[in-house]
């Protein structure tokens, strides 16, 4: 009876297993696949799932080498100026994000201070805050301060909206070290700012990568304040430039391009995952579970 | 900044020996407050002056295109709203999606986050494949699923022909529900593993020690489940509902990639979005941001309430 209960649920967890697998990865594997085919065979129909013949065209036409399909030209070159504004904009706010995010943290989970309660119902309600009620007063706003298409146009916003997942996250993390450390320091004479600089920094850092990688997933991925607060590739980001490769004809969009330029954007991300799963997985829990 | 930050709010008072503070505590009061003073300044630079821009402009007839004719028009722009049938379609869109979405995520998740919980082998290799749904980018997600279900050159017809509904000339973008079905197909893979994650840190604090005594007492599978593993998995529960809803509510991005509002898929984001961006009706707009912000609040706090009579139900009964 206890046998055949451990196979059964041995069985049920390989069954689970596969269907997790499948469940995460086949919408992954379709879009690869669709990257591989070409503009002709998407354009007369091709409902099956890989392609009948492989083509590398789409990743030409994107990354700009070899021959380019006619009418493409430029398609390359959009595409590179968003990849570089979406690694400058997401790198600079995660650093910027992250620093502030560190401070306060650190004092959150170690100092009493007036008004800590304040700054955490602050960040949870930012956390939740509908980022489309600010499109109209942040796009008047910015064409008045002339932040309107530029890079920190975005990354303003960007650090507002990830300050609250980091600082909880941060948080959590700091909750868990070792203090009587940074009071030993004390004791031989450091003030709290030393204390903190010395010994906390590197026993956080774990912790602050974590919330680095949060950040960056989430200005990698934002797409309402990335369309509206800006109108050329100058500062367009990767979601925006995709939403914006329709093509010619609205009812034939280019399939294999926007595949293409999707495997591109997401292979960051694969990278992340792969190196830092662990880390990511401790830090999405953390923050929100103990928080 | 800082400071206003901290008359305004009202500690509560700690006993008399608050009331002797030593300079060493002034000082870290001050640290402290030092410390989180930049991040709360840009948390409040880009939402609560903006916001406040928002309820000021909503009082005003405001097109960006005609600058010059601004005028001042009371509460008329909510009325406008208020009373038309496109805002009420859209909200109800936006609830229905919500609801929707997390409660199949909620029963999916679980689902991943018990066998997640019970695997011995591999776990490396399923914690990669779960977050990579997390972090794929919502666009990438959106246009992976419009082409799945595409009419030419998607595999869902061609898989699926077998069900009754479906053939291989269903145009899932040809009208409402179906339209709907593949928003929702596509927010709710991406989400999943999100909530999956959150219920798998609940589930890891349920006592193992619990289940089994109540598997000695003879209680089956079903009864562990409901009697003794959710009910202590109910914060895990609550953090990942108010997130997960929350976050549904303010659904956009896929909306805008794979039908662009068309066959009243509409969200409320989406409207607001169209408003202000696509006609300039900065005041209509505003309006629209204001009445958003206060329902997702209002949602907050009726969800928050939900979970907080359940669980003081749930003590009444122990």
């Amino acid at each position: 009876m206890a046998a055949a209960n451990a196979t059964r649920n041995k069985v049920g967890t390989w069954i689970g297993f596969v269907v997790i697998l499948v469940w995460c990865l086949l919408p992954v594997a379709w879009i690869v696949s669709l990257s591989f085919k070409g503009p002709g065979e998407t354009a007369s129909g091709s409902p099956q799932f890989l392609p009948k013949t492989w083509t590398l065209q789409n990743y030409r036409d994107i990354l700009g080498f070899g021959t380019v399909t006619p009418g493409q030209e430029n398609t390359h070159q959009d595409f590179l100026d968003a990849l570089r504004n979406s690694f400058g904009i997401a790198a600079i706010a995660t650093v910027l994000a992250v620093i502030f995010a560190t401070l306060a943290a650190y004092a959150i989970a170690r100092l009493e201070f007036k008004g800590k309660r304040l700054v955490l119902s602050l960040a949870l309600a930012i956390a939740m805050f509908p980022v489309v009620a600010l499109v109209g007063p942040l796009f008047d706003l910015w064409r008045t301060l002339h932040l309107f298409n530029t890079w920190p146009g975005l990354i303003i916003p960007y650090m507002s909206f990830t300050l609250p997942l980091a600082i909880w996250t941060l948080s959590a993390f700091f909750r868990e070290i070792p203090w009587e450390m940074e009071q030993a320091a004390q004791v031989d004479g450091a003030t709290s700012w030393q204390a903190f600089r010395k010994v906390i920094v590197p026993l956080a850092a774990p912790g602050v990568f974590t919330a680095a990688i949060l950040t960056f997933f989430f200005a990698w991925n934002e797409f309402v304040l990335a369309i509206s607060l800006t109108s050329t590739t100058a500062s367009r980001t990767v979601p925006a430039q995709l939403s914006f490769f329709v093509g010619p004809d609205p009812f034939n969009p280019p399939y294999g391009l926007l595949a293409a330029s999707s495997v591109v954007v997401t292979v960051p991300i694969i990278i992340i995952v792969l190196l830092f799963q662990r880390k990511i997985v401790a830090g999405l829990t953390s923050g929100a579970v103990k928080g | 900044m800082s400071t206003a930050t901290a008359t305004a709010t009202a500690t509560p008072p700690a006993g008399k020996a608050r009331a002797k503070a030593s300079d060493r505590s002034r000082a870290e009061n001050r640290l402290g407050q030092k410390l989180v003073a930049p991040a709360v300044v840009v948390m409040l630079l880009v939402t609560a002056w903006p916001m406040i821009q928002a309820i000021y402009l909503s009082l005003f007839r405001y097109r960006l295109t005609t600058p010059d004719d601004k005028s001042f028009v009371g509460l008329s722009n909510y009325l406008t709203v208020l009373t038309d049938p496109l805002f009420w379609q859209d909200t109800l869109n936006t609830v229905i999606i919500m609801v929707v979405t997390v409660a199949v995520e909620l029963v999916i998740g679980f689902a991943f986050a018990m066998v997640m919980h019970r695997i011995v082998f591999a776990r490396g290799a399923i914690r990669t494949s779960i977050l990579i749904p997390y972090g794929i980018i919502t666009v990438v997600s959106a246009y992976a699923w419009q082409f799945a279900f595409s009419l030419n050159n998607g595999f869902v017809n061609a898989w699926f022909a077998w069900l009754p509904w479906i053939s291989p000339e269903t145009n899932w973008f040809g009208s409402h529900w179906p339209a709907m079905f593949a928003i929702m197909v596509s927010e709710i893979w991406k989400t999943t593993p999100f909530m999956a994650l959150l219920l798998l840190a609940g589930l890891s604090q349920v006592s193992e020690d619990m289940i089994e005594a109540a598997e000695v007492d003879g209680a089956t599978w079903w009864q562990r489940l409901w009697k003794v593993i959710l009910p202590n998995m109910r914060a895990a529960i609550m953090v990942a509902v108010l997130f997960r809803a929350l976050d549904a509510f303010r659904i956009f991005d896929n909306i805008f990639v794979m039908t662009r509002g068309a066959q009243d898929t509409e969200s409320s984001s989406f409207l607001t979005y169209r408003q202000v961006i696509a006609q300039f009706q900065l005041g209509l707009g505003s309006a629209l941001s204001v009445l958003l912000f206060l329902t997702v609040l209002l949602l907050a706090w009726l969800i928050v309430k939900l979970f907080r009579v359940d669980l003081a139900q749930a003590r009444g009964e122990a």
